[in-house]
């Protein structure tokens, strides 16, 4: 587009100024994971590695960790079998409801998050009567995951179309057979990005957690959350966001890298 | 044609009573496309029919119950009272109000934030920037939600760095409250807007504008005329995803809200304090409403096919 100068200044103005939104309060919380203030107050009186050390053999933090990464590997794992069964099943077939087994995929994710958590909750406890728990979290993390891996393997085989896969049975191989050499190659690093996601999405999520997790289960972000509001744990709490800020970006990066490169 | 398909790779794995029990499930499965539909869709159906569908029913047949205040039991006492209640208290009537101005206000916020940048991810910029600046605004946004909030709570504290950016011109922190939500919110769901806004943009010919500025029109007349109208389905669709998740957010509020009120809190409130289900549920139920309001209108927009 030909733009004239002072519209040219606006626009890279406006988005330096946006950038340094985006920006500055993750860095400030990286700046403040090394403060030696235990109020963060601004600008840091000095900085220490001290909390990153405290942070690491704090046993509350630690198990909080371990339980968020065996939740979000389950929900992963039911995401992926849920979501590649539905995006074949709405890829191949023509149905009656097709439209509506869409918006379903969809809804968990679309639907704000309070009303997802209380309507788990709601039925976990006066419906079927289940303890809040283990069980709970990972049945309501799997259910909003799905989306995740339900997108990249839809949008995958959308692209791939099914001639390879014809090409494999006309030359006689069963279907098991072609899933294993012509199917499962072409969609694999679409199930490796949707999986990504969805570990991404489940190590992160709170709103629908806090409704299901009842009070034996704490995941790292329920973890960060009771000990923001009290006092001394503020440090620590920086250190554990920027550990969190880690682990949700690398993921998420590699996942770009790979779609965009099947994409070129 | 069965010998065939017990190809090599098939025989690898096991007993040969094994392989023709595959190979004829193969065969059966490969002329029934309705079976094959059906094992694909059983368990996720199954799944998301019964944990989700089920909940929301569950959910809307809650909010007519009611609970014992002695022993804090749910009672099956088909009533009306928590939805008239919720209807006609003076305290939800405020808190919805304020619910709604906020997400309007973050709507407007991160329009106003996105049009800029994704014109210039979109339009402008070369291919090497565009690609650079599609990482940073991705990259920082995808990551925690929690963080993101707990690092304005940071940024708003008293002796933040709010407080220290402003005080050479006299200003202060706007501290916990209304103001410091909208703004954390705006904060939280621009990568959503910004998405939706920037794809539309990217579909937009150039060979259009080309065409606007060739004919004389300047920057501006080409956006209003030109561009604007084409990418008004993907700022609905971005304005979907600001809406809603401000009307349904709860943590967000109460990490810098200080002690405002917002219906996800009042949800929160009666799941969790007053241990009153069926009130909780019955407010819950004005955020889903005002959703589905906004989605019948905005779906003759054809937004919807662009989310």
């Amino acid at each position: 587009m030909r733009l004239s100068l002072p519209s040219k200044i606006l626009l890279w103005g406006a988005t330096a100024l946006t950038l340094a939104f985006i920006y500055t309060p993750i860095l400030v919380v990286v700046l403040n994971s090394f403060s030696t203030s235990k109020t963060l107050s601004w600008p840091p009186p000095g900085f220490t590695t001290e909390w990153w050390a405290k942070a690491f053999s704090n046993a509350g933090a630690m198990s909080a960790v371990t339980t968020s990464l065996i939740v979000a590997l389950a929900s992963t794992v039911i995401a992926l079998l849920l979501g590649t069964a539905l995006s074949f099943a709405l890829h191949r077939f023509d149905f009656f409801g097709k439209s509506t087994v869409n918006l379903l995929v969809v809804l968990p994710i679309a639907l704000p998050g309070i009303v997802t958590g209380i309507a788990l909750n709601n039925a976990f406890r006066t419906m079927l009567d289940i303890q809040l728990g283990w069980f709970t979290i990972i049945v309501a993390h799997g259910t909003f995951c799905v989306v995740t891996v339900f997108n990249n393997v839809f949008a995958r085989l959308r692209r791939v179309g099914t001639s390879l896969e014809e090409a494999s049975s006309d030359l006689g191989a069963g279907i098991w057979t072609t899933f294993r050499l012509v199917t499962f190659p072409q969609i694999r690093s679409a199930l490796f990005a949707g999986g990504l996601l969805s570990f991404a999405l489940s190590f992160d999520e709170i709103i629908v957690t806090t409704f299901t997790a009842g009070s034996g289960v704490q995941t790292l972000p329920i973890y960060i959350l009771e000990n923001m509001f009290r006092p001394n744990q503020a440090p620590i709490v920086a250190v554990i966001a920027v550990v969190m800020i880690l682990i949700a970006i690398v993921p998420i990066y590699i996942a770009q890298r790979l779609t965009s490169s099947d994409n070129r | 044609m069965t010998t065939v398909s017990s190809s090599a790779p098939d025989r690898v794995g096991g007993a040969p009573s094994r392989a023709s029990l595959a190979r004829r499930g193969s065969a059966f499965l490969y002329r029934h496309a309705k079976v094959r539909l059906a094992l694909l869709l059983s368990a996720p159906l199954f799944w998301l029919g019964l944990v989700y569908i089920a909940a929301l029913a569950a959910l809307l047949i809650t909010a007519f119950w009611t609970v014992d205040s002695f022993t804090g039991e749910i009672l099956v006492d088909w009533n009306v009272d928590n939805v008239t209640k919720v209807l006609g208290d003076a305290l939800y009537h405020a808190v919805t109000l304020r619910t709604v101005t906020a997400a309007v206000l973050v709507t407007l916020i991160d329009i106003a934030i996105a049009l800029p940048i994704a014109c210039l991810m979109a339009k402008v910029a070369s291919r090497a920037v565009h690609r650079a600046l599609v990482i940073a605004i991705l990259l920082p946004l995808w990551a925690s939600y929690l963080v993101k909030a707990y690092a304005w709570r940071s940024l708003l504290s008293q002796d933040g760095v709010i407080d220290w950016m402003l005080a050479p011109i006299g200003g202060e922190s706007p501290g916990y409250g209304f103001e410091g939500s909208v703004v954390t919110l705006a904060y939280l769901w621009l990568p959503f807007v910004i998405l939706p806004i920037f794809t539309a943009l990217e579909r937009v010919p150039d060979s259009l504008l080309d065409a606007s500025s060739d004919l004389g029109a300047k920057t501006g007349r080409t956006f209003r005329h030109i561009v604007f109208p084409l990418i008004v389905p993907g700022i609905i669709a971005g304005s979907i995803f600001s809406f809603s998740l401000t009307l349904g957010d709860y943590i967000a509020v109460r990490i810098v809200g200080g002690a405002t009120q917002m219906l996800g809190t009042l949800v929160y409130a009666n799941v969790g304090v007053a241990n009153n289900l069926p009130l909780a549920a019955a407010v819950s139920l004005i955020p889903l409403g005002i959703i589905f309001i906004y989605l019948g209108v905005v779906r003759r927009t054809g937004a919807l096919s662009n989310l």
